[in-house]
């Protein structure tokens, strides 16, 4: 028999950023609020100058990240190979902790644009049939750029975001990104200041007739008191953002902008190492009864609660839909059930070039310094000729001078005399041109639950089936393409690429993204989407999963201001109607 | 001065509370728990871990530790068998129901302002909104003749002035409002006047020069409060908006709060509507100035110097070891500058704790940190680090010495023995922990 605990009104799982924000809101509207973390707590006195800044303990050891052994994903390229379980992170970092990724992010906050919102309805209209793979399983949102804009906006001044505005209220603004929908107010913050590789970009990129534009970053460029009463430093360039702590309370986190706050409230607790297994739901599965969870000594402990917030990283949040039964899991056969349906990810690629005769000073930078360019968005450039759908965004980024990751021609040694001498010879004289694109969703790119492997509560691993398809490797060769230019323009001594190409598969063991996205969709038909528009289970009324599981596919760009904005137009959807009326928000007929 | 303060007193009988009059119980009650809140009882009168209002910290005082007592309305160990009058006795005149004087690190000589009705609504609060606690605190055993009471009395005679409040008709009603609580429920002269041979705080109003001017707290300097027009350093250089701003949140575009005014500004000020914040800021800028000495730079040679200590650190070449200390570890929150961050990282340049004669609390705060406190309006709270781990006792004396003499700073050094000394006193100072080799974050539960 379970321990049990006093019911509350809501209980959140994950106290990342989804988590913290749903606890201020939740609150705001008087709600007795618990949020359980399976990490340890995490204050702004734990990156305490210069403690965070330490490459070879949060860099290389991933001190801020999920350790494999308490919940690794197991992994396979498709539906024939027998998945295995991660042994080390590689691909993806997500984060562990109070905080979570929120904490040790790098601190890119960009919006999707008004075309990203609604994929498909653009594809349906700029592509003939025929031309897309017909595996691809691409969705809109259900939720539309106006419906988002205020969440976007409210979340930018609770990070302090700066940058320049390209599109005020319609208006296009000298400087900013042309592209962008419009903002119905400019950045809280101007620009970080810039760096070598970003007046080099910015001048190439001009020339060929770019409109790059100021990385738009939550590392804060001047002091900033957010709407909760919280506080950043300005950010002082020590290059120390993703992976880290910020010793300098510059970087947007939970830590920075809402715990604080949220803690000072009467009506929220929380409880770390605190690891969720599952909701557990009432007899005939329509609501969620509470959830189950592990104590720091290990003992079951039953939470009751009348709402479930899954807060948790995107693909936890799936894994415990399928461990609790909510929902039914996809089956990519007979292309039934919605829950671990349309898994996504991003694309990442970029020339690494080195000059002999130009210092880039890198120890002296941000996380989000740096240019970047929307020129090859959806809808702002001709794909369909060139026979793929998405985009990329082109930017030249110089996110850390730390010493051991710091970029080195192919040919080097990993050690000795010959890797002294080349770390000596290359460092600071490195810049990169890089491509952050879009990934469609596919039928056979999915999550379920591995038949075999089990944590070590018995729980089923989520298994992951994901490979490049020729979409997205059409998509890395134009964008390599255009990159080349770029350098072409820039003429450095001496160049190398990395792009997926044709024939290449998804490897696990190098860094691509932590921007896993979808698996538990949103949208509007339940036939293809395990959540709402309002991000609310189709099948358990009381059960809300904000986070980057939602995306039905992913954008050219870094998700974090969307998870946020969705996560709040959730949340006000809560506030004004679910809890007047708890129910389905959505008919699913 | 502005105008402001001419606008003379208007008359009548509720000018010295900011709220309306209030017949209802709860409304009492209420009006108790925010003055109470003004006199910052609860900072006294609870231990470390113990009940609101239960008493037993310790406080250490010339004479020997005094234990403050349990004032909740406990009828055997609290006061919940007091009557209003005597409950009154005990606020302005330090006289305990059994008629033996308290000691006075009760400040009654301040609380002898208090208007009858502000006592009637704290007795109130004190019999009806604070739970009662059955608990003894600690007796106060002060050695011989500290010991006898009855000495007290005396001590009251020639230092505790128990006149009631009379408004000055000089001051607008918010500024009398202000002073009202600054000489009273406040009673920040406890810690800003300095104290005579007698301990005896050298005055209880603004008519003294020597009130409110500074005063020396075990090794930290609680600095002159009188804002007044001077010569523009302190807290002569804030506006009324930079004192509310402090008083509210521990920070403002100057400072950020440090040493015993942190648990002021938690538990007391932060509480206090933005009215009567407003009026302690015009009254404390009603105050004069301390007397410039006559060898102070002027405010054209200050920023001068700041400029030279700024363009130095910039070109960072000959460097000394303590600027070196600086760049390495201060300037990326406080910059070259010395200007901080605003509202965030608090202005080293003219910084009272910084300048103060004795130099323990810029090494305390150096060795162990801070932390502001969080308030209502502002939770934020982006701690320093301590670094007692990383730096000796000589350059903590070569980076005190510099910061004391940088920009337009004009302290006198500081020695690798008065480090020693702080360093020796520091109990458990979770944010100056050295980082854990292991790989694990060097977490401090209940830290915010």
């Amino acid at each position: 028999m379970a321990k049990q605990q006093p019911r509350v009104d809501a209980v959140i799982v994950g106290l990342g950023w989804t988590g913290s924000i749903m606890g201020m809101e939740l609150t705001d509207a008087g709600l007795n609020v618990l949020a359980l973390e399976r990490g340890a707590d995490r204050s702004n006195a734990d990156f305490a100058y210069p403690k965070a800044a330490d490459e070879l303990q949060y860099g290389i050891r991933h001190t801020m990240m999920q350790k494999p052994k308490q919940s690794a994903v197991t992994i396979r390229r498709n539906l024939d190979e027998r998945a295995l379980p991660q042994r080390k992170l590689g691909a993806f970092l997500p984060g562990d902790g109070v905080g979570g990724a929120g904490a040790h992010w790098t601190g890119v906050l960009i919006r999707p644009t008004p075309t990203d919102l609604q994929l498909k309805s653009f594809a349906d209209q700029a592509f003939e049939p025929g031309v897309l793979q017909d595996d691809m399983q691409i969705q809109d949102f259900g939720v539309t750029w106006d419906e988002l804009e205020p969440h976007f906006t409210f979340f930018e001044n609770v990070c302090g975001q700066s940058g320049t505005t390209g599109n005020l209220r319609g208006e296009t603004q000298e400087g900013g990104d042309p592209f962008e929908g419009p903002r119905s107010e400019p950045y809280p913050l101007p620009a970080l200041q810039d760096t070598q590789n970003t007046e080099m970009f910015d001048k190439a990129a001009r020339q060929l007739g770019y409109h790059p534009f100021p990385n738009p970053s939550a590392n804060v460029s001047r002091a900033w008191t957010n709407p909760y009463g919280m506080q950043l430093g300005p950010c002082n360039y020590c290059g120390f953002c993703s992976r880290y702590g910020c010793v300098n309370y510059s970087k947007a986190s939970p830590q920075t902008c809402i715990l604080n706050a949220l803690k000072q409230r009467s009506n929220f607790a929380y409880r770390t190492h605190a690891n969720v297994t599952r909701v557990e739901l009432a007899a005939d599965g329509k609501t969620a009864t509470g959830v189950t969870y592990i104590d720091e000594n290990g003992e079951e402990v039953f939470q009751p609660a009348d709402m479930v917030i899954l807060a948790s990283y995107a693909l936890n949040n799936v894994r415990l839909m399928l461990n609790s039964g909510i929902g039914q899991m996809y089956d990519p056969v007979s292309r039934t059930g919605t829950v671990g349906r349309n898994y996504a990810y991003q694309i990442g690629g970029g020339i690494h070039m080195y000059f002999d005769d130009i210092e880039f000073n890198p120890f002296a930078t941000a996380g989000a310094t740096g240019r970047m360019f929307n020129d090859f968005s959806p809808g702002n450039f001709d794909s369909a000729s060139h026979g793929f759908i998405g985009g990329a965004k082109m930017h030249s980024s110089q996110a850390s001078g730390t010493p051991i990751k710091t970029p080195l021609p192919k040919d080097t040694p990993s050690w000795g005399q010959g890797y002294k001498d080349a770390l000596q010879k290359y460092y600071g004289h490195h810049m990169k041109l890089s491509m952050t694109g879009s990934v469609m969703s596919y039928r056979t790119n999915m999550l379920d639950l591995d038949p075999t492997w089990k944590d070590p509560y018995g729980m089923p691993l989520l298994r992951m089936t994901f490979d490049w398809k020729e979409n997205e490797l059409k998509l890395s060769r134009f964008m390599r393409d255009r990159l080349r230019e770029i350098a072409d323009v820039l003429k450095p001594d001496h160049m190398e690429e990395s792009f997926q190409l044709n024939g290449d598969h998804f490897k696990v063991t190098s860094y691509v993204s932590t921007h896993n996205v979808g698996g538990a969709v949103m949208g509007t038909d339940p036939s293809n989407s395990a959540l709402n528009r309002y991000l609310q289970s189709w099948d358990v009324h009381n059960v809300f999963v904000p986070g980057g599981n939602a995306f039905p596919q992913n954008f050219q760009a870094n998700p974090t201001d969307l998870i946020a904005a969705l996560t709040y137009w959730s949340a006000k959807k809560i506030k004004e109607d679910y809890l007047k009326n708890p129910g389905p928000l959505m008919s699913r007929a | 001065m502005t105008a402001r303060y001419l606008i003379p007193l208007l008359a009548g009988s509720t000018l010295l509370s900011s709220m309306p009059a209030f017949a209802d119980t709860d409304d009492i009650v209420k009006r108790g728990a925010y003055l109470a809140r003004a006199g910052d009882c609860v900072a006294c009168h609870s231990s470390p871990q113990g009940k609101p209002f239960a008493g037993g910290l310790g406080i250490e005082s010339p004479f020997g530790t005094i234990y403050s007592t349990n004032i909740t309305p406990d009828k055997e160990n609290g006061i919940g068998s007091y009557t209003e009058e005597q409950f009154a006795a005990a606020l302005r005149e330090g006289k305990r129901a059994d008629g033996a004087n308290l000691y006075p690190a009760m400040p009654y000589p301040s609380y002898a302002n208090l208007t009858d009705e502000d006592v009637h609504a704290l007795y109130a609060y004190f019999m009806q909104g604070v739970e009662p606690v059955a608990s003894q605190p600690p007796k106060t055993s002060l050695g011989f003749p500290f010991n006898q009471r009855w000495g007290i009395s005396a001590w009251n005679w020639l230092f505790a002035d128990a006149e009631p409040f009379t408004p000055q008709a000089s001051h607008d009603e918010l500024t009398e409002r202000g002073r009202y609580l600054v000489e009273g429920l406040g009673h920040c002269g406890s810690c800003h006047t300095p104290r005579g041979i007698a301990q005896q705080e050298k005055a209880l109003g603004g008519d003294s020069e020597a009130y409110l001017a500074g005063a020396n707290l075990n090794g930290w300097w609680a600095p002159s409060l009188r804002a007044g027009d001077g010569d523009g350093q302190g807290i002569e250089s804030w506006d009324t908006q930079a004192i509310v701003d402090y008083l509210e949140t521990g920070r403002n575009v100057h400072a950020t709060v440090g040493g015993e005014m942190t648990s002021v500004i938690a538990h007391s000020t932060s509480y206090l509507s933005e009215r009567d914040l407003m009026g302690i800021a015009q009254y404390l800028k009603s105050l004069p100035a301390n007397p410039t000495s006559d060898d102070a730079a002027s405010t054209e040679a200050r920023e001068q110097s700041t400029d030279e200590t700024a363009a130095h650190l910039t070109a960072a070449k000959n460097l000394s070891k303590g600027e070196r200390l600086y760049i390495d570890n201060c300037a990326a929150c406080h910059f070259n500058a010395g200007e901080g961050a605003d509202r965030v990282f608090p202005q080293l340049d003219g910084n009272s704790l910084t300048n103060a004669e004795n130099p323990a609390g810029l090494i305390h705060t150096m060795l162990a940190g801070a932390r502001p406190p969080a308030t209502s309006k502002i939770p934020a709270q982006l701690p320093m680090p301590g670094f007692s781990w990383r730096l000796s006792d000589e350059e903590i004396a070569s980076l005190a010495t510099f910061v004391r003499g940088a920009w337009s700073n004009d302290a006198g050094p500081v020695t690798a023995e008065q480090v020693a000394e702080v360093r020796d006193s520091l109990g458990d100072t979770p944010l100056s922990r050295a980082p854990d080799p292991n790989g694990s974050l060097n977490h401090e539960d209940g830290g915010q």
